[in-house]
């Protein structure tokens, strides 16, 4: 990844800024410039909205082989988190078991490094979950 | 007056025991008590200095209503920033919502620059440049294998927002002592850093702390007994312990803020964790001593006044909560979230 591309996203990233129509309340992660349903009825209706970080495993799987840039730790968890304000977002869930995970239970979102571009390229932070204590 | 309008700490879940340290390399298990080091902080294999504070920032913008915005100065002091060239302390500004009418910069004094960025955000704020400024001192240490280091080299941070307004606790004055002492350090380049064994110890932590002390008693006119709690800078779980008792102190002073024995040596965190845990339990009118040392060396010492506001913030999470929620895992597993295995193809 690009530095450019990857600092368009930091707000979004470190802070779980998302969008809200104006017209239907709808809450989307990520950004949206138009509600897709709402369509041309929330154009210029849209505004950036930060996410609580609280929300719920969704679903989750266990990775055991992961790619190069994981591979320090595996097994992890990768989830869909379904946000207390509404959208639906994969994260990693970090600083637990593998088995201690199910469906349902309440995460809190966290600030950790995400990836890197090799040796010396940039380092990439955002959010992933950890089970609320 | 300025002081600490809110704080919050963050330690890293994983432990390493040093006796599980002591094992591989062929030691006495008994090398842990001679430190005073039972077990030490392991961070994750995704966190780092950057994660580590900005955790430590968000806890304590979480206790107070302070607007993100009106911080005018972020200082992160740390050894092992995750970049040579490129700031911690934007990140860390960015991901807390401040910014960008803020000045921001990192700081690097071995294991006092997290004390030192809170004396930089005491003067800005006292001059009035400023509103609040945040300062933070948090490290991921490294011993290099089988070193004295590797027992107790650890990681965790504390932030403290210094401001003039609604203080939780008044800096009535701070006195920093420094000579140019070369007791520990690392060249450009190199991945773990050298020291001068037991040279670390008389001319350099005792010498720069008692005197730095001494030095706060004479500013201050107080003495040992006028102070509820004590904390210096924590190498090993032995330094600090005796140079308190050198300086009057007794066991019960300097016990709350003594982290050492169970996450060993936070480096730039180290202090500032001290002065939070002590912050987490401490009531109006008691009063902090606090004494940090940095290889290289200086120390910077605090006289500290906690006021009735504390009891209107939510003191949650407390650094005793992530201490608590602790894991322990063995030398291979460290190995791997240290990364000191190389891996083919990398």
């Amino acid at each position: 990844m690009s530095a450019p591309r990857f600092w368009r996203e930091i707000n979004q990233r470190y802070n779980l800024v998302g969008t809200e129509c104006g017209n239907c309340g709808k809450k989307y992660f990520p950004i949206r410039s138009v509600c897709p349903e709402c369509h041309r009825e929330s154009i210029g209706k849209m505004k950036k909205v930060k996410f609580s970080g609280n929300g719920k495993v969704f679903s989750y799987t266990v990775i055991h082989v992961g790619s190069s840039m994981f591979q320090m730790q595996t097994p992890y968890i990768m989830a869909i988190i379904e946000l207390d304000e509404g959208p639906r977002i994969t994260g990693q869930i970090i600083d637990c078991e593998t088995k201690d995970v199910k469906i349902g239970m309440p995460v809190e979102s966290v600030f950790r490094k995400i990836g890197e571009d090799g040796k010396s390229g940039t380092i990439y932070y955002g959010y992933k979950f950890r089970l609320m204590k | 007056m300025v002081g600490i309008v809110s704080y919050g700490g963050y330690v890293p879940r994983y432990r390493i025991e040093t006796k599980e340290i002591a094992r591989v390399w062929g030691k006495d298990e008994s090398i842990g008590k001679g430190l005073g080091v039972f077990s030490k902080s392991v961070p994750g294999p995704d966190e780092d200095v950057a994660t580590i504070s900005v955790e430590a920032a968000r806890n304590a913008m979480k206790k107070c209503s302070v607007n993100p915005g009106e911080i005018g100065a972020v200082y992160v002091g740390s050894e092992s920033h995750p970049y040579a060239v490129k700031p911690t302390s934007t990140i860390v500004a960015e991901a807390i919502g401040a910014g960008p009418n803020l000045t921001a910069a990192d700081y690097e004094f071995a294991c006092k620059a997290g004390t030192a960025a809170i004396q930089t955000c005491m003067g800005l704020v006292s001059s009035g440049m400023i509103k609040y400024g945040l300062a933070i001192g948090s490290d991921t240490s490294q011993g290099a294998p089988g070193d004295a280091l590797e027992y107790s080299a650890s990681a965790g941070g504390a932030a403290f927002l210094i401001g003039k307004e609604n203080v939780i606790a008044e800096i009535n004055k701070t006195y920093s002592f420094t000579t140019d002492t070369p007791d520990f350090w690392r060249r450009e380049g190199e991945k773990y850093p050298s020291h001068g064994g037991r040279f670390t110890g008389e001319p350099a932590y005792f010498k720069h702390t008692m005197n730095c002390a001494k030095g706060l008693f004479e500013r201050t006119g107080t003495k040992p007994s006028d102070y509820k709690y004590a904390v210096f800078h924590q190498p090993n779980g032995k330094f600090p312990v005796n140079v308190g008792k050198m300086l009057g102190f007794t066991n019960e002073q300097i016990k709350t803020g003594l982290l050492t024995p169970r996450i060993g040596n936070t480096y730039s965190g180290s202090t500032p964790l001290g002065l939070a845990v002590i912050l987490d339990v401490a009531s109006p009118g008691d009063r902090i001593f606090a004494v940090s040392y940095g290889s290289g060396a200086g120390s910077d010492g605090f006289d500290i006044t906690v006021t009735e506001k504390i009891m209107g913030i939510d003191r949650n999470p407390t650094v005793e909560s992530f201490i608590a929620d602790s894991k322990i895992i063995d030398y291979a597993t460290y190995v791997r979230y240290r990364k000191k295995l190389w891996l083919g193809g990398e």
